[in-house]
């Protein structure tokens, strides 16, 4: 959805407020840090999955950002370094709590994406659109996402809710292009496997037609 | 190459985002055109996205923001002090 070109408009935008923030506009830095709040916050809260303490780490990674802005280098936009920042306090965190953060469990090496079964669940399609305007509908969703492996909820969040392309991705969260998509598909199709049974039975008993094909 | 569901399957993500090639969409398409469950897997995952996406489901907690900000407010006025801002007793309010 969103345009190249209104992109590259935030990027310049994003620059020339930089420039008059480290020029001793520091004010300007509240705007900066507005459009990304979300963004930096689910994302550490997919790390620490405890609201308190992604806050807390946020506010930490938005006064570090602060105070490190003259070393912010546009080759990345500023979302993905500050994202990066986040990162690395939350592991920081997880480090002197004594929590391992735990990266690469359940990687598969093979890399193959096809080593899982959706929900098969023909009769989807007939649920209503306005059942998805139930907040008992995203709260199922909020749930299933704080249930995915960590590696995956990261890359969810950043793809899927953040609405971030594969690049940016894979530079805050220091992993291949490749892996975020390997990653991506893994979530979402975890997603589409706990929620699909789960969207049925909150909405309406839809009566079952079997109107599949035999195979 | 026929695709059976389970190739399908391994690319509804790619699918989704438009990035598989053209020969292997059409594939995609032609296979879904016949295969209600996979039709129906892709609706399915289609749906989680547009409600992904949705802005009310996935929220900062209330005030998120403005804690953030008076926090953040301190901190430039401290610095504005000066860069012993944050260590001279008296100059942070």
């Amino acid at each position: 959805m969103r345009q190249p070109d209104a992109g590259m408009t935030v990027q310049n935008g994003e620059k020339e407020l930089i420039a008059r923030i480290l020029a001793g506009d520091t004010d300007l830095f509240h705007e900066l840090i507005r459009p990304c709040e979300r963004m930096v916050y689910l994302t550490v809260l997919a790390m620490l999955k405890d609201e308190a303490e992604a806050e807390d780490v946020t506010q930490e990674a938005m006064l570090k950002a602060f105070r490190a802005l003259s070393s912010f280098h546009a080759d990345s936009k500023f979302s993905t370094w500050l994202v990066a920042i986040a990162l690395n306090e939350g592991r920081r965190r997880m480090r002197n709590a004594g929590r391992m953060p735990i990266e690469t469990l359940d990687e598969q090496p093979s890399g193959e994406t096809g080593d899982f079964t959706p929900a098969v669940l023909t009769d989807w399609r007939e649920i209503p659109l306005e059942a998805l305007e139930r907040k008992e509908v995203r709260h199922a969703l909020v749930e299933a996402v704080g249930q995915l492996p960590m590696i995956y909820r990261q890359v969810f969040t950043l793809r899927d809710i953040e609405e971030m392309d594969v690049r940016e991705t894979a530079q805050a969260l220091e992993i291949s292009a490749n892996v975020v998509k390997v990653r991506l598909h893994r979530a979402r199709m975890l997603l589409q496997k706990r929620l699909a049974p789960l969207l049925k039975a909150a909405t309406q008993p839809v009566r079952k037609r079997f109107f599949w094909s035999t195979k | 190459m026929k695709l059976n569901c389970a190739h399908v399957w391994s690319y509804i993500s790619e699918y989704i985002d438009g990035t598989v090639d053209a020969q292997l969409r059409l594939e995609i398409e032609k296979h879904l055109e016949h295969c209600e469950i996979c039709s129906a897997i892709l609706d399915s995952t289609r749906n989680i996205l547009v409600l992904t996406a949705d802005g009310r489901t996935f929220e900062l907690p209330v005030g998120f923001s403005e804690r953030l900000h008076t926090r953040l407010a301190k901190e430039l006025l401290a610095a504005k002090n000066g860069p012993s801002g944050l260590e001279s007793p008296g100059s942070a309010k």
